[in-house]
């Protein structure tokens, strides 16, 4: 087997100076009646190289990529462009087969990758302190919303969700909130143009943790966030902004800077591919440095050596399970290193500039098919304001349009149906994502394709 | 024994006064191949861009007002030096692919190149999470055909595939076990978890809600079947076992344990990380497992990253299937594989479980670790039923060679009682006074390898665990050993210079208390801000 160095010599050797006559002797422990006397049955054998390359290829094949069509599809995954440097780096065995930073002699490499990611991540949602990351963006949620319970000191029982969180993310945190006694408050959307801020805030209360607000959010649109903010910090609740898509905050105003107090997202638009949906990047961070100390996940500071040299280490990990065990701010061990290298190197290829074009770009090539698809007839624009993705109304079920149009090859965007199943109000909606790699002619196809089903 | 290095040098040879690492000061504070790297921030400008992209018009747009006026203060380099940049910085990592990664409980293994190129394929790697089933339906078939690899390999019943990594999956157990005592109205309040487990499972119960007890050990550092019997109760939710455990000793009372847990009306969750010992050789399923996180970044060889992605699907039993989180797939005897999600998760049990699942909600948006599950389903065909139970003796047969070839110089407390599975446990006993594990780990550094797992498990002084894995060769083993060996022996006759390894690493030991009581987190300088 060619993952497997041992020779039958070696393997006999080995044993001759363990002492033990055979192998199954090492496996004594195991009881007899458990133990498997040959390969599991019904199972293939091993195989070469090139057949299991041939068997994903057919699997691979049997999928249509989102590069093969015409693409409109966003909702929490964003198609975008990644340059080829980026799998280059992240390719390198010095990267791709590390392992977690302990070690920080011999891993400076990864340290100071993570805290130029941390630093990028802090100026980019406008914070003091990003963490290292988390699994993706919809468990940074939970553990925003767990997070603000602990700065409530469990004093504050209720959770506010806007209705236009993505539904997967107020999914999550109702489904780990059913363990930990927290209120959650939250409902579907309303189809309107603009988000329903002033609702939002009429349920805010005394005994409020925090408001998870997303921005731009699920259809969209733009929340005002410093008022939302305002509001909370007047009951004594703090705001908690969701990003889905980074790169809209090289357009719009910062999460922090319009006075969030914790902000998470998804990172995924920046480097890392669509993948079927993970592994992605969870972000978190932090307004204020006050509140480092209840953040979960790995951390990364910097430090000097022995010498007096500059370098990283993972640090204030007295917040973490290894150490504290059941007292620990999360059970998380594991964070998304190798995507949060993806995002770094991009963030690092964009700069400041790049990233301003590349949002610039994306939000033309929204306007311009937003224009394109209100002239078709039974179609309806529904938001006053978006960044690179908005919710069209189609007068019947969205669904079912979706499907129709996939046959042809065309990928028209995500049904609300599909996000909100059961309300039946937003079935007609379907959210339409435009990036940079969205080309005139796909919108046209798009457009003349809604005409040809709507018709 | 091999030789210590193929360059013919041997230790104690005189070089002209000095060694290579004391030569004179360089101008720029680089050794040769051993280069320093700014930071970004030191070297970018916010001017500066690697890619191209047009200039923005200043036409009319739909963003309310929201537009960012301040600087972000995000710095850019061009392809060349960000090609650079991260070269160099990847040249400060040991990695797999340099060397021996002895990491105790962390399975690191070599990492097949195969499957990183199947996870690049335009279908898998670019295709979005919500585009209609009819046409992802390859990407569910390997998600599928990977579920039955793990069920089959576990002897299980189900298998939750979207936890995110090992602490997630163990969440996604914990939350099984108490959606399935929930409804049978049987609310319990405690987890019992032994003192060698790994920090995630008091973790994870703690987070589940439940309070965490300590199960005691015997001396040979196995559970203590006796006492967590006398343990059990009506409040007792369930057990989290690690199996193959912490000291690399197989639980051989596992049967006994999951009988005494189910008489009590408990649930056995069984942490996975150590699954690449036994896989091939025994089935959970077969000792009363009911639920069992699988790392694929570590039995099944998906790249470590520095620190993740993971994936950590949960194989459940029978009792615990109906309880599983969404969405999961499922094939039908008409040969389609099924993605069900809240839509249609009703509807899809009445028609095909007899209404029986209660799913307990979703973890994470979205179905998992998609480009882990294809990564992992090319590396377990590549190995078949019989290269997997290959890995598993392996990789117990270059643990007990460790174990053996270097007890007479290490302690070894566990060693009279037996072989070892697929970790051998050491402890600093016998060093000299003032010398530690950490010292003798950074020596090892110096010798040119990632140390061991140190002080870890608890339940030993010092703990050294040594995990080779299967991917191991005789002369790796054997270099590694003569180095440790060595090593250890300098730590017993007191040489004061382990307390200053490592001298030859890209640092030095680094201040890890500073870091701690002024935390410096991100870059701050007022002229980029």
């Amino acid at each position: 087997m060619r993952y497997l160095p041992l020779t039958d010599t070696d393997r006999s050797a080995m044993l001759d100076v363990i002492g033990a006559p055979d192998i199954d002797a090492l496996f004594a422990d195991v009881p007899e009646e458990a133990r498997l006397s040959g390969p599991i049955e019904g199972l293939p054998m091993h195989a070469s190289e090139m057949a299991v390359e041939k068997h994903m290829r057919r699997l691979s094949k049997k999928n249509l990529a989102a590069s093969d069509a015409a693409f409109f599809l966003g909702a929490g995954a964003y198609k975008h462009h990644i340059p080829a440097s980026v799998d280059h780096i992240i390719q390198r065995g010095e990267f791709l087969t590390a392992y977690t930073p302990y070690q920080p002699e011999i891993a400076q490499g990864t340290l100071q990758m993570l805290f130029e990611f941390q630093s990028q991540v802090a100026r980019l949602y406008g914070c003091a302190v990003a963490n290292a990351s988390m699994y993706d963006g919809s468990t940074a949620c939970w553990e925003a919303v767990a997070m603000a319970g602990r700065v409530a000191r469990g004093k504050k029982r209720k959770v506010v969700l806007s209705g236009a969180l993505h539904p997967h993310y107020a999914e999550v945190v109702r489904t780990m909130a059913k363990f930990t006694d927290d209120e959650i408050a939250g409902a579907p959307p309303s189809l309107t143009a603009k988000p329903d801020d002033d609702g939002l805030i009429a349920r805010i209360d005394a005994d409020t943790s925090c408001v998870v607000v997303q921005y731009p959010d699920i259809l969209g649109r733009l929340p005002d966030l410093a008022k939302i903010a305002a509001a909370a910090h007047d009951k004594g609740a703090l705001l908690i902004a969701v990003n889905t898509e980074p790169v809209a905050l090289g357009a719009i105003k910062s999460p922090g800077e319009l006075g969030a107090d914790i902000v998470v997202g998804e990172g995924q638009a920046i480097g890392v591919g669509l993948q079927f949906g993970g592994p992605y990047l969870g972000l978190f961070a932090v307004r204020d440095e006050k509140h480092v100390r209840m953040m979960p996940g790995r951390l990364c500071g910097e430090t000097v050596d022995a010498e007096g040299k500059r370098g990283f280490v993972l640090t204030l990990s007295t917040r973490e399970q290894h150490i504290r065990r059941e007292k620990a701010t999360s059970n998380i061990c594991t964070n998304s290193g190798l995507c949060a290298l993806a995002f770094n190197v991009h963030m690092t290829l964009l700069g400041e500039k790049g990233l301003r074009r590349l949002a610039m770009e994306n939000h033309r090539l929204a306007c311009l098919a937003a224009d394109r698809l209100a002239k078709v007839p039974g179609v309806t624009v529904l938001n006053d304001t978006f960044f690179n993705e908005f919710t069209v109304l189609l007068g019947t079920d969205a669904r079912t349009v979706v499907r129709q149009l996939a046959d042809d090859g065309v990928l028209a965007g995500v049904s609300l149906g599909r996000l909100f199943p059961g309300s039946g109000n937003l079935a007609n909606g379907l959210l339409v994502a435009v990036t940079e790699t969205t080309t005139e002619e796909d919108i046209e196809t798009l457009a003349s394709a809604l005409e040809e089903v709507l018709a | 024994m091999s030789t210590p290095n193929a360059s013919g040098w041997k230790p104690g040879t005189p070089v002209e006064g000095h060694n290579a690492m004391s030569g004179p000061d360089t101008a720029t504070g680089n050794r040769a191949l051993m280069l320093e790297e700014p930071l970004l921030f030191e070297i970018g400008h916010v001017e500066t861009t690697g890619v191209d992209l047009p200039d923005p018009g200043s036409g009319a747009n739909r963003l309310g007002g929201f537009e960012r006026s301040e600087a972000i203060g995000l710095p850019g380099l061009s392809e060349p030096e960000t090609v650079r940049h991260y070269t160099r910085l990847s040249r400060q990592n040991y990695a797999i692919d340099l060397g021996l990664f002895p990491l105790g409980s962390c399975t690191m293994k070599h990492n097949p190149r195969l499957n990183e190129k199947i996870a690049r394929m335009p279908g898998f790697a670019d295709v979005h999470p919500l585009q209609p089933v009819d046409t992802v339906r390859g990407a569910l078939e390997v998600i599928n055909e990977l579920a039955h690899w793990l069920i089959d390999l576990t002897g299980m019943h189900a298998v939750a595939m979207s936890p995110k990594a090992g602490a997630h999956g163990e969440l996604c157990g914990i939350l099984c076990i108490r959606a399935a005592l929930e409804a049978r109205g049987d609310a319990r309040e405690v987890i019992l978890v032994p003192e060698s487990a790994h920090g995630t499972n008091p973790a994870t119960a703690a987070f589940a809600g439940y309070k965490v007890e300590d199960i005691p050990a015997t001396a040979e550092g196995r559970v203590d079947l006796e006492a967590l019997k006398a343990r059990l109760g009506p409040d007792v939710a369930g057990v989290m076992i690690t199996n193959p455990n912490t000291c690399g000793l197989f639980e051989r009372d596992m049967k006994a344990i999951s009988d005494a847990v189910h008489a009590a009306g408990g649930f056995v969750y069984c942490d996975g990380a150590n699954f690449n010992a036994i896989v091939g050789k025994v089935r959970p399923g077969d000792l009363g497992v009911d639920a069992m996180h699988i790392n694929l970044h570590k039995t099944f060889s998906t790249p470590h990253g520095g620190g993740g992605p993971g994936s950590g699907p949960v194989v459940l039993s029978e009792a615990l299937a109906p309880f599983g989180p969404l969405p999961y797939t499922a094939r039908t005897e008409d040969g389609v594989v099924h993605l069900i999600e809240e839509e249609d998760a009703e509807e899809f049990a009445k028609e095909h479980f007899g209404g029986a699942l209660q799913h307990f909600g979703r973890m994470t948006a979205f179905h998992g670790q998609m480009g882990m599950f294809t990564r992992a389903l090319a590396y377990i065909l590549s190995h078949g039923a019989d290269g997997l139970k290959q890995v598993a003796e392996d990789a117990v047969l270059n643990a007990n060679y460790i174990l053996r070839s270097l007890d007479d110089v290490l302690d070894a407390p566990f060693g009279p009682s037996g072989p070892c599975m697929h970790e051998a446990l050491f402890s600093d006993k016998g060093f000299a006074v003032g010398l530690s594990t950490l010292d003798l780990a950074k020596a090892m550094i110096d010798e040119g390898y990632h140390p061991m797992t140190m002080y870890f498990p608890l339940v030993v002084h010092g703990a050294m665990l040594v995990e080779p894995t299967e991917t191991e060769s005789k002369a790796a083993l054997d270099q590694f050993i003569m180095a440790l060996r060595s090593v250890a022996e300098r730590a017993k006759e007191g040489d004061e210079s382990l307390k200053t390894a490592p001298h030859y690493a890209p640092r030095r030991r680094l201040d890890e208390t500073q870091a701690a009581r002024k935390p410096v987190l991100a870059w701050n300088d007022p002229d980029m801000a």
